[in-house]
């Protein structure tokens, strides 16, 4: 991959970091943390990997992207409005009384978002229908699932895990944001959930462990992973929580806050972006 | 008027309990911070424990906490508990009538801007449905102190309903919660605003307004939607004749629902339920939420006079 694309991404990203600042800033409220830490990866998929038609939304060859760690919708909004899947305006409108940027992502109400999530731990299964019905339509499009590393505690998870080794899901590719954090704290304090790589192994993934801030890592572990026959794939993609902002690199308040105007200014300063 | 919401007394009361029984232990999924059980792991870290993101097990644990003569009270929001952890919350702790408590918080469209996800319109409708559970819906931070209290009497199941908005405190520390007794907090004789929750408030709201056009309204707090105090219900019906239901939940299976259903059966009188319709939530501010499915005083005064007129 040459680097004058690996730098259009990056800046891509960039762009997409500043979106979930302003949409926050604008509602109020929201989660910019783990939006932040996943932005590389939505980008890279939204901007080169996925087989997308914008103009046609419902294409049934388009492959898939399911946000399973739903509360990360400024991520998904702000790549879907950049890619053109509906006007970057309405990116303000989020968690609005009207606003078809639900504070959860809503597939039947926004073009583009292909599964309805918020409730964490189910977004695997759905890939999996999509992936089972690819299988039995003939077609060859691929489900990407992005899962969050405290998602992961949820019994549902390991269920869907199962199956989709069971299945021989091949046409199935996950990431884990591997960002260390959730909620009450860092994820081995709270619940660990480690050995994060081998559980995946041992349940009959092919795991891949990658930079999930290296664009160009990104990239190789797709192109990887779609050579893979007969299993599943995880790319364990390690993260930083709150990435691109310096004050919130790592923290954990502020995975459910949103920043105030004077540190939205702030953040959008260091992620070079007029307000 | 002073508003607290029922989670922040939810959270003190953990504490008080915590101090009085050694025997308490709190319970949370990955949501302490909200759910205010954090208040208790500070106090009693060796008490609290942390199941993760993972609502079914924290119910399967406390079922076993139970059964080795602990009081659990386990914490998550409402769509988490009982909606994702059902058949726990039925088979593991209720069938076997175990001492488990559920504080379930953010329930309800007071949620706000998380949206449809995250705003439980059902959960009452789900307890009430199960055998061996109690079931309460405090109006105000003092009441849910005291139910909290009154829960760790109760050898049983028991759930609770909070809310994560601040709320009207509407009752004085004096106050005394019965389970299974409804609270008239207003007297009235042509009509009777039956309300749970954060709608007690605004049905308090409503028969004020009402006041000044001469019209006379009842207000009951049911604050125990489980058992149900029927006797106060028919009451109601017999001496006003018209009855409106409050609640922050869909007007399928709650309260509405197990007021209609006792009052068909004892005293048929019209009932209309003032409720979110059956309908899912979505992101919006509290109070355009309540204002958009019609839940506001005004929204109960014109219920009230429709009832009046039949
Ligand atoms: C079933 C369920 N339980 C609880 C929550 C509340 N919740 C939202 S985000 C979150 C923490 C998620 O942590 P993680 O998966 O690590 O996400 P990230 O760090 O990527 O933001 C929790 C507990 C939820 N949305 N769904
Ligand atoms: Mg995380």
């Amino acid at each position: 991959m040459e680097a004058e694309k690996i730098a259009w991404l990056e800046d891509k990203a960039r762009q997409i970091r500043a979106h979930i600042i302003k949409m926050t800033a604008a509602a109020g409220s929201g989660h910019p943390g783990g939006s932040l830490s996943a932005a590389d990866i939505v980008t890279a998929l939204y901007f080169h990997l996925l087989r997308i038609d914008p103009q046609n939304p419902a294409w049934p060859d388009r492959d898939r992207f399911i946000l399973s760690k739903g509360h990360a919708a400024p991520l998904l909004y702000a790549a879907l409005a950049e890619r053109g899947f509906f006007p970057v305006e309405e990116l303000l409108t989020l968690r609005k009384l009207g606003s078809r940027l639900q504070g959860h992502p809503d597939m039947k109400s926004l073009p583009g978002v292909e599964v309805s999530t918020g409730s964490l731990g189910q977004g695997l299964s759905a890939g999996n229908g999509m992936a089972l019905a690819a299988k039995l339509d003939g077609r060859d499009y691929r489900v990407f699932v992005l899962l969050g590393d405290g998602e992961i505690q949820e019994g549902m998870v390991w269920e869907a895990a199962m199956a989709a080794a069971h299945y021989r899901l091949d046409n199935v590719t996950a990431f884990l944001d591997y960002n260390g954090l959730q909620i009450d704290g860092p994820i081995t304090e709270v619940m660990s959930p480690e050995p994060v790589a081998d559980k995946w192994r041992a349940f009959g993934w092919d795991v891949q462990e990658i930079d999930g801030h290296d664009i160009g890592q990104i990239i190789k572990a797709v192109e990887v992973a779609r050579q893979v026959k007969g299993k599943p794939q995880m790319i364990v993609a390690k993260t930083c929580k709150g990435k691109g902002v310096s004050f919130m690199e790592n923290q954990v308040d502020w995975h459910g806050t949103a920043p105030k105007p004077e540190q939205a200014e702030k953040a959008l300063a260091e992620l070079r972006c007029e307000r | 008027m002073q508003k607290i919401a029922t989670r922040e007394a939810y959270g003190d009361a953990l504490v008080e309990l915590g101090r009085e029984n050694p025997d308490v232990v709190v319970l949370d999924a990955d949501l302490s911070k909200s759910t205010k059980t954090i208040n208790f792991r500070k106090h009693f870290p060796e008490r609290f424990f942390n199941l993760g993101i993972a609502e079914q097990n924290m119910l399967g644990t406390a079922a076993g906490l139970a059964a080795a003569g602990k009081i659990p009270f386990c914490s998550t929001f409402a769509v988490f508990a009982p909606g994702r952890s059902f058949d726990q919350l039925r088979n593991s702790i209720a069938y076997p009538k175990l001492n488990v408590k559920i504080g379930a918080s953010h329930a309800g469209i007071t949620v706000g801007e998380d949206g449809a996800t995250h705003q439980s319109v059902e959960d009452i409708a789900l307890v009430r449905a199960v055998p061996n559970l109690t079931v309460f819906v405090p109006a105000d931070a003092v009441e849910t102190k005291k139910a909290v209290m009154a829960a760790a009497e109760i050898k049983g199941p028991v759930y609770i309903r909070l809310g994560r908005a601040a709320v009207p405190v509407l009752h004085g520390e004096d106050f005394v919660f019965e389970p299974g007794k409804a609270v008239v907090m207003r007297e009235g004789g042509d009509a009777a605003i039956i309300a749970t929750g954060v709608m007690v408030a605004e049905a308090l709201a409503a028969a004020e307004e009402l006041s000044r056009e001469g019209i006379s309204v009842r207000v009951l707090n049911i604050h125990t939607i489980k058992p149900l105090d029927t006797e106060a219900i028919i009451s109601a019906a017999k001496e006003t004749g018209a009855i409106v239901t409050a609640e922050e939940h869909s007007v399928i299976g709650g309260l509405g629902s197990a007021v209609a259903e006792t009052v068909c059966e004892h005293c048929p009188v019209p009932v209309y339920r003032v409720g979110i319709p059956d309908v899912f939530g979505e992101s919006g501010k509290p109070g355009e939420l309540m204002e958009k499915y019609g839940l506001k005083a005004r929204h109960l005064a014109a219920a009230v006079r429709k009832a009046i007129r039949r």
